[in-house]
């Protein structure tokens, strides 16, 4: 007999979109105030998952058809050539760089270095979990 | 400030995280990795050069300044050691290559072999106990996927006591770094050293000192804490035995140097002569454990830990020539140990077993082999005009000098019972009549087996050969790790 979680179902499908875009302000929120790419990560995977036990896997498998594998892989390169890029002003690795610039309709932003840096952090992150979770549920299965 | 210091934590790194992509294609791993380990060995020499001619070189990590933000730094003894692992680094590489399945290769083997030396590296160049901590990490959590791939029984057995007790450690470590920035307020091994010397090596601190020194004694195998060693070494296959008994084991007696003569160096009375004690245990228990051995690999793994023991009865001799003498130690050892692990993985391959009783004869078959063989043989055990000779004339010399003559009568006959177990594994491989039939072992070809030896070979004669200008730059290296001012000015620009 197919169980049927009709209320886990609903609330997940709004809990997740809390969840995730209160990830990305906290991914935004990090490098001036709590926050960052780990706990940004963190938080982007634990809504992930609760997807993944919500729905089977089968169906998250098939909306985010990424190789968990290789965004780690990415992830660790986007943030290490962004630290190198500072080799090319001639400051030690890492440095950070950053100016504030006018956008339209935005207003006064801050662009810096650690952006990037941090959004490969998150993606490193995001990965590493849900590919050990994945890997221990299909173990079972 | 000089970016050179990163490159050998840096090249790795990113070659590992590129070669993740790569993960099916075993040809361009195969040739990537060996053109990045090439660069790499060029850059550490590059490195100890421009150490040689600079001074002490420090990069400060985002453009922190030095108390506060994370540096790193190259001195002569870490960039000689970055050279080491690079020297090991690129011939374990090319004994891979012969040696590794393809399933190996495929649970990515060249990812984590890169990654293992970011972690390596890191250790040593690293200014900062905290990061040498995560450097610490990042080492040993490749080394466990090393070891554990292939998952047989045995493996996944002896794998379990090795997490654990590097687990252990690392806990341990965390709670003595806790105790050493309560002490003095700083992880910076320059801002350290400082602070304990303004206060004073007083009880507490000697605590955060024997804390450290038995995290590190469980990292380098040192008595009473090597029992892990043997057996785990054991499991994997050649190519990663050399480079875990060549490199690993070292990285914790670096940081046993690091810290016994960088930061706690005010009541020697008490830290060496326990350093002492420890020393001439390990020599004795590990060179016992190798004798009553008849396992060709096994032999090996005791004597690391025997190994070990000449290293840090040089720190406690604790007079520049006896520093110099464990450092020339550290360098020969890396080199010999490597290849006769290598020669371990050779004769396995040709004969099938690691059973000594069970071998015989490969001198007629397998002549170069055999000599070879021999050639590190005897240079482990001491025999002059190789390497090992000099290292223990100097350790000995110097005992003598500080008139300790007990763990100098211990470093001698530990020196005959070395000997004595190089020749029970020759006579028993490669004496005698042989055993194999020109069937047998006509398929597998050993120059490609022995190119990957042959470095380590020409390394340990030219040790021994060219002594006097080897031992005068390594004489150098000791009088700078002797001298703790000139690594804290240079970290902290006073």
């Amino acid at each position: 007999m197919k169980t049927n979680f009709l209320m886990l179902h609903t609330i997940t499908r709004i809990v997740s979109f809390i969840v995730l875009s209160f990830s990305v302000y906290l991914f935004f929120a990090g490098h001036n105030a709590p926050g960052g790419g780990f706990i940004g990560g963190l938080m982007m995977a634990g809504a992930l998952i609760l997807l993944y036990v919500t729905f089977d896997a089968e169906r998250i498998n098939r909306v985010l058809p990424f190789d968990y594998t290789a965004i780690i892989a990415i992830g660790l390169l986007l943030a290490i050539v962004t630290g190198l890029n500072s080799y090319l002003f001639g400051d030690p690795f890492l440095t950070q760089y950053f100016e504030y610039y006018q956008i339209p309709f935005v207003g006064e932003v801050e662009l810096t270095t650690a952006l990037p840096f941090d959004l490969g952090i998150l993606l490193v992150v995001v990965a590493v979990a849900l590919l050990t979770i994945i890997s221990i549920a299909e173990d079972v299965s | 400030m000089n970016n050179i210091v990163l490159l050998p934590v840096l090249i790795p790194f990113i070659a590992g995280a590129v070669l993740i992509l790569f993960r099916h294609f075993p040809k361009l791993q195969r040739i990537s990795s060996a053109v990045v380990m090439l660069v790499m060995l060029a850059a550490s020499v590059l490195l100890v050069y421009s150490v040689y001619q600079d001074g002490i070189l420090t990069v400060e990590l985002g453009n922190w300044p030095a108390p506060f933000g994370i540096v790193l730094v190259g001195d002569l003894f870490a960039s000689l050691m970055v050279l080491l692992s690079s020297i090991t680094g690129v011939t374990c590489l090319f004994f891979a290559f012969q040696t590794i399945t393809k399933e190996r290769e495929k649970y990515f083997f060249y990812p984590f072999y890169f990654f293992l030396l970011t972690g390596v590296n890191g250790s040593f160049l690293t200014g900062d106990l905290f990061n040498l901590f995560v450097f610490f990490e990042v080492m040993l959590i490749s080394s466990f996927i090393l070891i554990v791939t292939g998952g047989t029984k045995f493996q996944l057995r002896e794998s379990y006591k090795y997490v654990v007790i590097n687990i252990f450690a690392s806990m341990m470590f965390l709670a003595a770094l806790a105790y050493i920035y309560g002490l003095t307020g700083t992880l910076n091994l320059a801002h350290i050293a400082q602070q304990i010397e303004e206060i004073g090596q007083t009880g507490v601190v000697n605590t955060a000192a024997i804390m450290l020194l038995i995290v590190f004694g469980i990292k380098g195998a040192l008595f009473p804490l090597y029992f892990w060693l043997p057996q785990s070494y054991y499991g994997p296959p050649a190519a990663i035995a050399a480079l875990f008994g060549g490199l690993l084991t070292k990285v914790g007696v670096y940081a046993i140097f690091r810290t016994f003569t960088l930061i706690f160096v005010h009541d020697i009375s008490f830290t060496h002569t326990v350093l002492l004690v420890l020393a001439a245990l390990t020599m004795v228990l590990g060179v016992l454990a190798a004798v009553a051995q008849f396992n060709f690999k096994m032999i090996l793994t005791y004597h690391i830990i025997s190994q070990i023991g000449y290293m840090i009865m040089g720190l406690a001799i604790f007079t520049p020539l006896a520093v110099a003498g464990a450092i020339y130690h550290i360098a020969h050892n890396v080199v010999v140990k490597s290849a006769l692990f290598m020669f371990a993985g050779a004769t396995q391959k040709i004969t099938g077993t690691n059973n000594l009783k069970e071998m015989s004869g490969l001198l007629k078959t397998h002549p170069a082999l055999a000599w070879l063989f021999f050639i590190s043989a005897v240079s482990i055990a001491g025999i002059p005009p190789l390497s090992g000779f000099f290292s223990k004339f100097a350790l000995v010399l110097s005992g003598l000098e500080a008139e300790m003559y007990v763990i100098v009568a211990v470093a001698l006959i530990v020196g005959v019972f070395t000997l004595f177990s190089m020749m029970k594994i020759f006579i028993y491989v490669f004496w005698g009549s042989p055993s194999l039939q020109r069937s047998d072992y006509s398929h597998i070809k050993l120059a490609p087996l022995l190119m990957p030896i042959v470095p380590f070979i020409v390394l340990t004669i030219a040790m021994g050969l060219f002594a006097e200008p080897v031992f005068t730059f390594i004489q150098l290296t000791a009088d700078q790790i002797l001298d703790p001012s000139i690594y804290i000015d240079a970290v902290l620009g006073e």
